[in-house]
């Protein structure tokens, strides 16, 4: 049970700081998927802990909902990369004070 | 085999929801079957009486809500097996945020200002200036899905200010956001400038979502349920393993504190605020904050209302800097939008130190201060957008506030508007801004929280004399003679503009009919 849950903290922070430290926005919105996964394993791992099913369900309502997401943020990042010619996040700087 | 019991669900009380839902998914439809020609006079059409029916549906359930045994015993009931509370709070929100929405649809709908097309893009796909985006506009397509996606996001918000579910509100948060992520990419003009704001809404909306469903892991795991009741259950009887549900609720807030646009949490505000197309700005800027703020407000009120202690001094923390933050840095930018932005920071302090100041009892008087107070910011929001985009240049809306000078001597009404929504911001008395701080600070003092009502007052005095300057600025100096040109405002555009500034005045003068309706919104139902 811990080992399930120190993995997800685990694959969490790795998501987190890949956000943080990665140029590249698609490297980056990776990350961010790999932080909801690693929130789906600490459902399915808690479900399991509390002997219902509860969990489980959520695991499958964000899985829809990352899939949504997947198809906005390649949508914009698609459209920014005909622009620019790339996708690193340091060249999306026009808006500035 | 075992049956499956059929869910139950009280039509009657989510009724608005399924008006506005049903209407969003006929714009989908009439955008494939409707012929290009009427598609944008259609596509308004729709989404105006759309709004309109939510929101004499919600009259209707409003009507409907109270238990009754002989006398009220509690002001609305929890529906759709839990997930949802349609109670006061809930309804005066989905009021709220459903003539923000009509207002903002009008704006949506303004075409006379481009000269005769839409403030959204012709032909998304295209890159900026390339021979497609040029054909696009010979042609004058429109992108119509816009009213659809408003739609969407407007359902997204109701659902997140009603959920009383984790996981529903973990789904209304991503179908509030994921329709304006792409919203916001859309303009016509500057398009760079579109596509990254969007770029960067997107990825940090993303990373702060998943803070938000990690964190709802942490209280299932904790609690053992999603449902707020029964995490207020746990957090009662449950001493051990506390660590968990402290981190959960930290994880929580990140994401909540994201949407409300609070510091530490706010970086995103000013870029998206000053990329997005101006009437999306408008939308998201009044509608998100009200549906956030009453989510974080319920999340820590009837999850967490037990564990107060805990929690609070860091939200003290964040509302005391978020005031701060907002009000210094709009001093510091020299474009309108941006100005805005940080301006709806300051204003994302005040109400949180309204919603966190109540302690003990049940914060009935603070979620009411907090409502008025995003009424009132909510109009006096849309009215100051829909200004910015009337003060136009060749190349699009002239957001330089250098160009603003002597504004006054050109324009006398539209200046006049502005400068009655920067003297609401800045709370002077005789606007809605002067009763919504009252609220807001007096919540606070109740609860015992003088020192931050001392500094929300010191700042509020800074921040007037920001937007007072703005307002002598358009007044007293001299126009210059490259200002900008003021576009001929069409029908819709004035609407909005007249509607938002008596509705500024009148809830200063006499906001006795919404004050009491936010006081009778009364407390959350779990």
């Amino acid at each position: 049970m811990t080992e399930y849950l120190g993995l997800s903290m685990l694959l969490f922070t790795i998501g987190a700081a890949g956000v943080l430290v990665r140029r590249n926005a698609i490297v980056v919105f990776m990350c961010v998927e790999l932080m909801l996964n690693a929130a789906n394993l600490a459902l399915v791992s808690f479900s399991r802990q509390h002997g219902e099913l509860d969990g489980q369900l959520a695991a499958f309502f964000v899985m829809v909902v990352a899939a949504a997401e997947v198809v906005v943020g390649l949508a914009i990042i698609v459209s920014i990369y005909r622009t620019r010619r790339s996708t690193s996040v340091d060249d999306a700087s026009l808006l500035k004070a | 085999m075992n049956e499956i019991p059929a869910p139950v669900l009280e039509w009657d009380l989510i009724a608005p929801l399924m008006v506005l839902g049903a209407v969003a998914v006929v714009g989908v439809l009439l955008e494939a079957f409707v012929p290009r020609g009427p598609r944008f006079v259609v596509q308004a059409s729709v989404a105006v009486a759309g709004v309109l029916a939510a929101l004499g549906t919600t009259v209707w359930t409003a009507t409907r809500v109270d238990v009754l045994d002989g006398e009220v015993l509690a002001r609305g009931q929890v529906a759709a097996e839990g997930a949802l509370s349609v109670d006061g709070p809930a309804l005066f929100t989905w009021g709220l945020l459903l003539v923000l929405a009509l207002l903002s649809m009008l704006l949506f709908a303004e075409r006379r200002l481009g000269g005769g097309l839409s403030a959204f893009t012709g032909r998304a796909a295209d890159a900026p200036g390339s021979p497609g985006e040029a054909e696009a506009t010979r042609h004058r397509l429109e992108h119509t899905e816009v009213f659809p996606l408003a739609l969407f996001a407007l359902l997204g918000m109701m659902l997140f200010a009603a959920s009383t579910d984790l996981l529903m509100m973990f789904v209304a948060l991503e179908v509030l956001s994921l329709p304006l992520y792409v919203l916001c990419g859309l303009a016509r003009r500057r398009r760079l400038l579109s596509q990254e704001a969007a770029l960067k809404y997107f990825l940090l909306g993303a990373f702060s979502s998943a803070f938000f469903l990690y964190g709802v892991a942490l209280v299932y795991g904790y609690a053992g349920g999603f449902g707020l009741a029964e995490v207020a259950d746990a957090v009662a009887s449950r001493t051990q393993e506390r660590p968990l549900l402290l981190a959960g609720v930290a994880l929580l807030a990140v994401g909540l504190l994201f949407k409300v646009g609070a510091v530490p949490f706010h970086s995103w505000t000013p870029d998206v605020y000053q990329g997005a197309p101006t009437p999306v700005t408008a939308f998201m800027a009044a509608g998100t904050k009200a549906a956030a703020v009453v989510a974080l407000a319920r999340v820590l009120l009837v999850a967490f209302g037990g564990a107060e202690w805990d929690w609070q001094p860091a939200f003290w923390a964040v509302a005391a800097l978020t005031m701060l933050v907002g009000a210094v840095g709009s001093i510091a930018q020299g474009d309108v939008k941006r100005m805005l932005a940080y301006s709806s920071i300051a204003h994302a302090g005040f109400i949180l130190v309204g919603v966190v100041g109540a302690q003990g009892g049940d914060g009935v008087t603070s979620v009411s201060s907090a409502l008025f107070y995003l009424t009132a910011y909510g109009v006096a929001t849309i009215g100051a957008f829909a200004v910015v985009m009337l003060v136009r240049d060749a190349s699009g809306e002239s957001t330089d506030l250098e160009t603003w000078t002597g504004l006054g001597r050109r324009a006398p009404w539209l200046a006049g508007a502005f400068a009655l929504f920067m003297l609401s911001f800045a709370g002077i008395p005789l606007t809605a801004g002067f009763i919504g701080k009252w609220g807001v600070f007096s919540a606070a003092w109740a609860g015992g929280l003088w020192p931050l009502v001392v500094l929300g007052v010191l700042v509020s005095a800074v921040a007037a004399f920001f937007y007072v300057r703005v307002v002598l600025t358009m007044f007293f100096d001299e126009p210059r003679p490259d200002g900008p040109l003021l576009a001929v405002p069409g029908a819709m555009t004035t609407v909005v503009v007249t509607v938002a500034a008596v509705a500024t005045v009148a809830l200063g003068v006499m906001p006795g009919p919404v004050l009491d309706l936010a006081q009778q919104a009364g407390a959350f139902v779990r």
